[in-house]
C-alpha cells in the first residue's frame, strides 16, 4: 500500500523534474515541475479525434496499457513493506503484465494503418524484447543471492549478507536505469523531443491518440518512470526504517530524474541500427551481476 | 460397452459411406462425440486416480494385450477429445464449399474418425505391437486428412513429405521396441520396465534416446521438424488445428510415457531434452517471424511451443534426477498444462486462419489487412489466441509458462556451477521465446486484421474493401468460442487444473526418493494468488474503461483520416507491411536465417517497374534434407543409363534377374562342393 502511494506521489513530479533539468542545463527558463500533470489534466478535459481506419483495438488499447502498468505497480514493494500483491515469482508476473500493455500499444499503433506508426511499433516491439533478458537475469541473480523469488523477499533481504551487495546494487541500478530508458523510450534509444516522425519510436506510435486516451498514455509513462525509480530505490533501502527510507526514496527518485535529464541534455540519440547492440550489452551487464553473485556465494571453487 | 461402441462405430462408417455429402459431416460429428463420451467416461475417473485396466487375453496375433488408462493417459485422452470435438464441429462448416467432392469427403471423415480412435488407442495400449499399429493408423489417417486437396501439387508433395518422415519416426520406435522384445521376448510395456531395470543405467538412456528421436519427429522438435511447416499449411484449417493441437502432442505423450517406463539416467536425458527444447523454441519462433504465410507462421509457432513443453519435461526430468521434488512437480505440471493450453490456442488460431482463408482466399499476409471490420468475431478470437500464445496474463499461456519459470528458478537454488550456467541459458531461452512471440504475433494480428486492405485490387485507400469478406457462420465460430472460453477459464482458475494434474505428475514421482532438505519456493501457492489477481486485473481494465466512457460521454468525438504527417493523399499501399515490420529483426538475425531474394534492379533514368520477392527458407531443412537429397540424386545419376526407355533392355534386365536367381544358388552350391572336396584332400 505504501509503495503505491509513494509511486503515485513520485509520478506527479518525476517527468517535471526531467524537463526542468533539461531546461536549466540548456539555459532556458522552462515550464514548472507540475506542467506534465497539468498537460494530462487538460487532455482529460478535451474531446477526441479517431482515425476512420481504427477499430475497437484502438479504443481499448490505452485502457489496457494503463491498467497493465497499474497492475505492475501493485507488485512493487517498498523496503520492508510488501506491495499490495506479493507472491513467489511475482517479478515474472510483473514483466509479463507489462508485456501485455506493450502488446496493446503496438497493435493500437498498427491499427491506424499509418506507415509512421508502423515504423514506431516495429521498433518498440524489437527493443523492448531485447531488454527483457537483462531484467530476468538480474532478478535471477538476486533470487540466487537471497534465496527468494518475490520482489519483497529479494529486496528486503538483499543487504543482510556482506557489503559487496551494494556494489552489485550499483550495477543493477545501471541495468534498471537503462531498462527504464528503453521502456519509456527516452534518450539513448529514442528521442522524445525529436521533430521528425521518421526518427521517433514511442512518440510516433501515439500520433493518432488524442483527448482522454492520450492523457491516459502520458500518465502511464509517468507512472512507469516512478515505478522503475522505486525498483532502483528498493535496491538500497532494504531494512531501513521508514523514517529514513521515505526520504531516501524521494532522494533516489529525484536523483534518477535529474540524471535522466542530464543524459538527455548531453547525449545524442544512438543510431537506430546500433540500438540492438546497445541493448544486448545491457544483458551482458546483467550477466556480470550474475557472475558477481556467484563470487559472493563462493560457487567458484 | 465395447459391443455397443463397435455397433455405433460400424453404423457410423456405413452412414458416412452412403449418406449425402452434407450429412456426412453430421455423422462424423456425432461419431466423434460418441467416441469422446466413451473414452471420457473412462478417462475422467482415471484422471483422479481410479486407473482403468483390462487384459484382452489371447488375441490373435498379438497374444495378451493389456490396456491401461492411468492418469497420464487420461489427461492426454481428455486433451485430444476436446480439440477433436472443436475440430469436427468447425470442420463440418468449413467443408461446406467442398460438398461436391463426395468420395473425397467420405475419405476425409472416415480418416477423421480413424485418427481419433487411433490417438486414443495410442494413449491406452500397453503393448508395443498394438502401439505401433495404432501409430501407423494415426500417421496414415493424418496423411489422408492433410492431402484432402490432393489435386494441388503442393499439397500432395507436402503430404508425402510428411508420410515419409512419419515413417522414419516409426522406424526409430520399432528399433526401440524390437530391441526390447528380442532381449526379453515380450512386447508388453512391462517388459521395457523390467529390461531397463536389469540393464545398467546407460543402456536405458540409449534406449530412451532411440524412442526420443522417434517421438521427437512426430512432435516436431528441431532438427526433426522439417515436415511440420509444410504439412500444416496445406491441410484444411480444422486439420491444421488438430494436427498442431493434438497429433504432434502424441509425440509428447510418447516421450512422457517412456520417461515413466524406462529406468534411465534422468539427469542426462533431462539435459538432452532441455537443450533440444530450448533450441527448438528459439529456432521455431525465430523462423516464425519471417514467415508471410499465416498458416506457416502458425506452424513454426507449434515448433516453438513444443520447445516450451520440452523445456518443462527437461526440467522435470532433471528434478527427478537430482531428487528435487518441487522442480520435478513444476516441470511436469508446466509441460502437461502447456500441452492442453497449446492444443487450445493453436487450434483456435488455425481456425481463425481458416476463416480468413475462406473469406479472402489467400494466406499471404502481405495481401491482407483491415479484416477486423468485416470479421470482428474472427479478429477478436485471433487476438485472444495471440495473447495466450505469447504467454500474457490473464490468459492460460501465462499459467503454464509461469510454472516452467518456477521450475527453472527453483533449480537455481540447488544447482552447482555447471548447472547454473545452464539455468541462465534456459532463462535466456525462455525469455527470448516470449519476447519474439510477442513480436511475431503483433505482426501477424496487426497486418492481417488491422489497418486497410493491402491487396492491389483495392489500393484506393477507402475503408470498405472489395466487400467479399464476411464473417463466418455461427457453427464455425461456436467451437472457436468454446476453446476461447476454456482458455480464459484456465487463466482465471488455474488451481482447478493444477489439482487435476496432481495424479499424472505423481506417476513420475512415484519411484523416486526425494531429498527433503532442498530449498523450496511456493510457486504453486502463488497460483492461488494469481487466481484473484487475474480476476482483479480484468475488473480493473473494465473500471478504467467505464471511467473513460463516462468522461467521453460529454465530449466531442470526431472521426478523421489517419494523420499522414501532412501528406493528404494516403493510399493503403503506404501502410507498413509485414516485411517492413520485421526488417530490423531480419537484418539482426541474418546469420541464422535463410531468405531467398528475387529482385530486379531499377535501370535507366526513368524508373521502370520494380520487382522484389523474398522467400524465407529453413536452414536446417536445407542442411539436413535438401543437401543429402541432392547428394543421393548425384549418386543415382551414375545409374541413369540403366533407364533408357528401350523395352528390349528392360526385358533383358528381367532375364538377367531370373537367370541370376537360378544361377547364383547353383554356383554357390558348386562352390561349396568344391570347398568340401578341397577340405577332404
Amino acid at each position: 500500500m505504501l509503495s503505491l502511494v509513494l509511486i503515485l506521489i513520485a509520478s506527479l513530479f518525476f517527468t517535471g523534474i526531467i524537463i526542468r533539468t533539461k531546461s536549466i542545463s540548456s539555459g532556458r527558463k522552462g515550464p514548472g515541475i507540475f506542467q506534465p500533470v497539468k498537460d494530462v489534466w487538460r487532455l482529460f478535459k478535451k474531446g477526441s479525434v479517431y482515425s476512420e481506419t481504427t477499430s475497437f483495438v484502438f479504443q481499448i488499447a490505452p485502457v489496457v496499457y494503463f491498467s497493465s502498468v497499474a497492475m505492475a505497480i501493485l507488485v512493487v514493494p517498498f523496503g520492508s513493506t510488501k506491495g499490495i500483491i506479493s507472491f513467489d515469482g511475482d517479478f515474472i508476473f510483473f514483466a509479463y503484465v507489462l508485456a501485455l500493455g506493450k502488446f496493446f500499444s503496438i497493435i493500437s499503433a498498427m491499427d491506424t494503418g499509418s506507415s509512421f506508426e508502423g515504423m514506431g511499433a516495429s521498433r518498440e516491439a524489437l527493443y523492448s524484447m531485447f531488454a527483457e533478458p537483462a531484467f530476468f537475469i538480474l532478478m535471477g541473480s538476486f533470487a540466487l543471492l537471497t534465496g527468494h523469488t518475490s520482489f519483497f523477499g529479494i529486496f528486503s533481504t538483499l543487504h543482510l549478507g556482506s557489503y559487496i551487495t551494494y556494489a552489485l546494487g550499483i550495477m543493477a541500478t545501471f541495468v534498471l536505469v537503462m531498462i527504464a530508458m528503453i521502456e519509456n523510450s527516452r534518450m539513448p534509444i529514442d528521442d522524445p523531443k525529436t521533430h521528425l516522425e521518421l526518427t521517433m519510436v514511442h512518440e510516433v506510435m501515439i500520433l493518432d491518440n488524442s483527448g482522454f486516451d492520450l492523457g491516459l498514455i502520458l500518465s502511464t509513462g509517468y507512472l512507469k518512470f516512478a515505478m522503475y525509480g522505486t525498483l532502483i530505490a528498493n535496491l538500497y533501502i532494504g531494512e531501513l526504517s521508514l523514517l529514513y527510507a521515505i526520504p531516501a526514496f524521494f532522494f533516489i527518485q529525484f536523483a534518477f530524474a535529474v540524471s535522466v535529464g542530464i543524459i538527455e541534455s548531453f547525449m545524442a540519440r544512438y543510431r537506430m541500427s546500433h540500438n540492438p547492440q546497445f541493448i544486448f550489452a545491457l544483458s551482458s551487464v546483467s550477466l556480470l551481476i550474475f557472475l558477481g553473485v556467484l563470487l559472493v556465494l563462493g560457487k567458484f571453487v | 460397452m465395447t459391443y455397443l461402441y463397435s455397433a455405433i462405430l460400424f453404423s457410423a462408417i456405413t452412414a458416412i459411406l452412403f449418406a449425402k455429402s452434407t450429412t456426412k459431416g453430421m455423422v462424423a460429428v456425432s461419431m466423434v462425440f460418441v467416441t469422446s463420451l466413451f473414452s471420457g467416461f473412462i478417462a475422467v475417473p482415471a484422471l483422479v486416480g481410479n486407473e482403468y485396466q483390462i487384459l484382452l487375453a489371447g488375441t490373435i496375433p498379438f497374444g495378451a494385450v493389456s490396456i491401461k488408462i492411468d492418469a497420464l493417459s487420461a489427461w492426454f485422452i481428455l486433451v485430444i477429445n476436446f480439440t477433436m470435438i472443436t475440430g469436427v464441429i468447425y470442420g463440418k462448416s468449413y467443408m461446406k464449399p467442398y460438398a461436391r467432392q463426395r468420395t473425397n469427403l467420405t475419405m476425409h471423415w472416415l480418416s477423421y474418425i480413424l485418427l481419433h480412435i487411433s490417438l486414443i488407442l495410442i494413449c491406452s495400449v500397453q503393448n508395443a505391437m498394438v502401439f505401433l499399429i495404432s501409430w501407423e493408423a494415426m500417421a496414415l489417417s493424418a496423411f489422408m486428412l492433410v492431402i484432402f486437396e490432393s489435386y494441388k501439387a503442393d499439397t500432395l508433395k507436402a503430404g508425402i513429405n510428411y508420410l515419409i518422415q512419419s515413417h522414419v519416426s516409426i522406424l526409430f520406435l520399432m528399433l526401440g521396441f524390437i530391441f526390447v522384445a528380442v532381449k526379453t521376448g515380450s512386447y508388453d510395456f512391462n517388459a521395457i520396465v523390467e529390461f531397463s531395470h536389469q540393464q545398467p543405467v546407460m543402456a536405458g538412456t540409449v534406449l530412451f534416446l532411440s524412442f526420443f528421436i522417434g517421438f521427437a519427429i512426430k512432435a516436431g522438435f528441431v532438427p526433426f521438424h522439417t515436415w511440420l511447416p509444410h504439412a500444416h499449411p496445406v491441410a484444411p484449417s480444422h486439420i491444421s488445428g488438430i494436427m498442431s493441437g493434438v497429433v504432434i502432442k502424441i509425440g509428447i505423450y510418447g516421450i512422457l510415457r517412456m520417461v515413466l517406463l524406462i529406468n534411465a539416467d534422468y539427469t542426462t536425458i533431462g539435459y538432452i531434452i532441455l537443450f533440444v527444447s530450448i533450441f527448438s523454441g528459439v529456432y521455431g519462433v525465430a523462423l516464425a517471424i519471417i514467415q508471410h504465410n499465416l498458416k506457416k507462421l502458425l506452424a513454426y509457432h507449434s515448433i516453438e511451443n513444443i520447445g516450451i513443453i520440452g523445456i518443462g519435461i527437461g526440467i522435470g526430468c532433471i528434478g527427478l534426477g537430482t531428487a528435487n521434488e518441487l522442480m520435478a512437480t513444476l516441470g511436469f505440471m508446466g509441460a502437461l498444462l502447456h500441452t492442453l493450453n497449446h492444443s487450445l490456442f493453436k487450434s483456435l488460431l488455425f481456425y481463425s486462419a481458416g476463416n480468413v482463408y475462406q473469406s479472402t482466399h489467400t494466406m499471404s499476409i502481405e495481401r491482407l489487412g483491415g479484416l477486423i471490420k468485416q470479421m470482428p468475431h474472427t479478429a477478436l478470437l485471433f487476438l485472444i489466441g495471440a495473447l495466450a500464445i505469447c504467454g500474457l496474463p490473464p490468459l492460460n499461456g501465462f499459467i503454464s509458462e509461469f510454472l516452467i519459470y518456477g521450475g527453472i528458478y527453483d533449480w537455481l537454488f540447488s544447482a552447482d556451477l555447471i548447472s547454473l550456467i545452464i539455468v541462465t541459458f534456459s532463462i535466456l531461452g525462455l525469455v527470448l521465446i516470449g519476447g519474439l512471440a510477442i513480436f511475431c504475433f503483433t505482426k501477424a494480428f496487426s497486418i492481417v486484421f488491422l489497418g486497410l486492405n493491402r491487396s492491389p485490387s483495392t489500393s484506393s485507400g477507402n475503408t470498405t474493401s472489395s466487400g467479399s469478406e464476411s464473417e463466418m457462420s455461427f457453427w464455425q465460430l461456436f467451437p472457436m468460442y468454446m476453446a476461447a472460453a476454456l482458455m480464459i477459464f484456465i487463466g482465471l482458475f488455474p488451481s482447478v487444473f493444477l489439482n487435476l494434474l496432481i495424479k499424472p505428475v505423481a506417476l513420475f514421482k512415484s519411484d523416486i526418493v526425494f531429498n527433503p532438505n532442498l530449498p523450496q519456493m511456493g510457486t504453486l501457492d502463488s497460483l492461488h494468488t494469481i487466481n484473484w489477481v487475474s480476476a482483479g486485473f480484468i475488473l480493473f481494465i473494465l473500471a478504467v474503461w467505464g471511467i473513460r466512457k463516462l468522461v467521453n460521454q460529454s465530449k466531442v468525438i470526431a472521426t478523421e483520416p489517419t494523420w499522414g504527417c501532412g501528406y493528404c493523399l494516403p493510399s493503403s499501399k503506404i501502410q507498413y507491411t509485414a516485411n517492413s515490420f520485421v526488417r530490423t529483426y531480419t537484418k539482426l538475425a541474418k546469420p541464422m536465417l535463410c531468405i531467398e531474394k528475387d529482385e530486379t534492379e531499377i535501370e535507366g533514368i526513368f524508373p521502370t517497374k520494380k520487382h522484389y520477392d523474398t522467400h524465407p527458407y529453413d536452414n536446417i531443412e536445407r542442411i539436413l534434407i535438401d543437401i543429402p537429397l541432392i547428394k543421393v540424386a548425384a549418386v543415382r545419376e551414375w545409374f541413369v543409363f540403366l533407364q533408357n526407355g528401350h523395352l528390349q533392355r528392360y526385358i533383358l534386365y528381367g532375364i538377367i534377374f531370373i537367370a541370376s536367381v537360378i544361377v547364383i544358388p547353383v554356383l554357390i552350391d558348386s562352390f561349396l562342393i568344391i570347398l568340401q572336396f578341397l577340405n577332404h584332400l
